[in-house]
């Protein structure tokens, strides 16, 4: 690929939106390198999606300098998307048309020939697990379905980067799996990615760097393994039964170098668990769960245990 | 908000494309709504109520009432379409999202949107033409230029409609735009009786709005004459689907691109 900015796919630099005077992004820097898959985690609200809208030039930027593929963006949003695919976080499957009807279609709108198409689908569907399902009507598909069709849809015009909006929301634990495969397999054939997820096992498993948004800003970003190193302690115990609530005062806060209270669960961070353990096991009244350190940790740490809605 | 001038661009021609297919798979109820509603209307207003009113600007009642429904039917045709589908792609079906996200911009979403409504206005009155010709009330060639005129009626008000549709939270909205100026040019701009009917001021209303100099031009070339000031009518209507045009994509644009 020949971009500008040093095979940057998106570079991004004080990228700003502001609705009704709040800032949604707030003066963020971005930079996603050719052949990564890129995460951008966080909240109910943290500006993901915007972001995204921005990037796939949706929603003109308040502020900020935007480039995606080396196109300024959103003066020449629609060249670049001739190169691009998007998986939305909605279902914008077209319902008056069968599965295979849906590709074509979607191949119009890129302007590619109806042979190529033609000759492409083949290929999707096997790519999506579709293939029994070629002339089905969309709502005969289940969720799991619908969304490799949708990833299908956006793998048509040969992508060099692909844009997902929270990818597997929604899905069962083997439909997930199942994206989850494919979307290595594409970043197996070089192509990019950029998805949003709140699931901290998804952008653990598939991403090579990832940021953590708040409010509008990045918290963090690096790789998943090195934040995790980075932010919390390596061990987690994480303890429940009665009377949970007097250990974490006695005894709890002296074994470890961090807590967090959750309901009815503690959470304890430690270096050395040793002590931890050791205490726990005289308490058969309280149940625990002993763990490594994971990114779900790093994000609870950094956005606050509050629930965000909306 | 965006208003800078829509920039048209052959890309709307996927758009339009998309919607063909879907109309191809639906065709037979659109056919029989195509036929069958000028045909009730004209058998049951035409010979019914043409007996008692006989002839009206020296020709047959159902002469002078099917160049009418040529335009109300490309009229509602084209509004409806624009309306009601154009907003279900819009919002539950989320059909524009999926555009954006391909190489399509919101202009030729809209001008596709346009065309294709009218379009639409195009088939309508081709089936009446039909009906018609059936019933020998038209006949000569003539009568297929009232084909492109049809279509740039409803690419009209397609593009008025769409105004709405930008603005519409939900289908209800729809009912003052279609009580308050649709049922009346279908009723005050010489589809069921000439303009001479109405008093004065009325007339002059009439005389500025769409409808009445797409009936202008379709009575007389239903009917064996030529429109008496053919310039001026195409240019209403042109300016009225310009216009239109250029404010429908600035509010489309305002809000799907915030």
């Amino acid at each position: 690929m020949s971009q500008r900015n040093g095979g940057a796919v998106v570079a991004a630099s004080g990228l700003t939106k502001i609705y009704d005077g709040r800032p949604v992004v707030d003066a963020i820097d971005l930079c996603v390198k050719s052949g990564e898959c890129f995460g951008i985690l966080g909240p109910n609200g943290a500006g993901k999606t915007t972001t995204l809208r921005m990037l796939i030039g949706l929603s003109p930027p308040t502020a900020g300098k935007l480039e995606v593929l080396g196109f300024p963006i959103p003066e020449r949003a629609r060249v670049m998307r001739r190169r691009i695919g998007v998986v939305p976080q909605g279902d914008n499957l077209d319902p008056d048309f069968t599965v295979i009807e849906n590709l074509s279609v979607y191949g119009r709108y890129f302007d590619l020939r109806k042979t190529d198409t033609a000759a492409r689908i083949p290929e999707l569907l096997a790519f999506a697990a579709l293939e029994s399902k070629a002339t089905a009507a969309i709502h005969t598909l289940s969720g799991g379905m619908r969304r490799r069709l949708i990833l299908a849809r956006a793998l048509i015009n040969q992508p060099d980067l692909l844009v997902l909006d929270e990818p597997t929301t929604g899905l069962d634990p083997q439909a997930r799996q199942l994206i989850w495969q494919r979307l290595r397999s594409l970043l197996g054939q070089g192509k990019t990615l950029i998805l949003t997820t709140h699931y901290m096992e998804e952008a653990e498993r598939l991403c090579d760097r990832l940021v953590i948004m708040d409010r509008g800003r990045i918290l963090v970003s690096g790789r998943p393994k090195d934040l995790v190193r980075e932010h919390v302690e390596p061990q987690v115990l994480e303890v429940y039964g009665p009377g949970v609530e007097r250990w974490l005062e006695t005894r709890a806060r002296g074994l470890c170098s961090r807590t967090e209270q959750v309901g009815e669960t503690v959470f304890c961070y430690a270096s050395e668990e040793g002590g931890l353990l050791e205490d726990l096991r005289k308490r058969p009244e309280l149940n625990f769960l002993h763990r490594p350190a994971n990114l779900e940790d790093v994000f609870v740490k950094l956005t606050g245990r509050e629930l965000r809605d909306g | 908000m965006s208003i800078t001038l829509p920039v048209p661009s052959i890309r709307w021609l996927p758009v339009w494309q998309r919607h063909l297919l879907v109309w191809r798979k639906l065709s037979i109820p659109s056919l029989l709504g195509n036929f069958g509603d000028p045909l009730l209307y004209l058998l049951a207003l035409g010979y019914g109520l043409g007996r008692f009113v006989g002839t009206m600007e020296g020709m047959p009642y159902i002469t002078f009432l099917a160049s009418g429904i040529v335009c109300s039917s490309a009229m509602n045709t084209a509004t409806f379409e624009a309306l009601y589908s154009a907003y279900t792609r819009m919002t539950t079906q989320q059909t524009w999202a999926g555009m954006l996200a391909a190489p399509l911009d919101v202009d030729d979403i809209v001008l596709g949107e346009t065309i294709w409504a009218g379009t639409k206005s195009l088939f309508s009155a081709a089936a009446i033409l039909v009906v018609a010709a059936l019933l020998g009330i038209v006949r000569g060639p003539r009568a297929l230029l009232v084909l492109p005129i049809a279509m740039l009626v409803g690419t009209c008000f397609a593009a008025m409609a769409l105004v709405v549709t930008a603005i519409s939270k939900n289908y209800e909205f729809f009912l003052y735009y279609v009580t308050l100026v649709v049922t009346p040019m279908m009723l005050f701009c010489g589809v069921f009786f000439p303009l001479q009917g109405l008093p004065a001021p009325l007339r002059s209303i009439a005389a500025l709005l769409p409808l009445t100099h797409a009936v202008q031009l379709i009575r007389p070339l239903m009917t064996g004459g030529w429109p008496q000031h053919p310039f001026c009518d195409v240019f209403v209507l042109l300016g009225y689907a310009m216009v239109s045009y250029w404010i429908a994509t600035a509010l489309i644009r305002r809000r799907l691109l915030a």
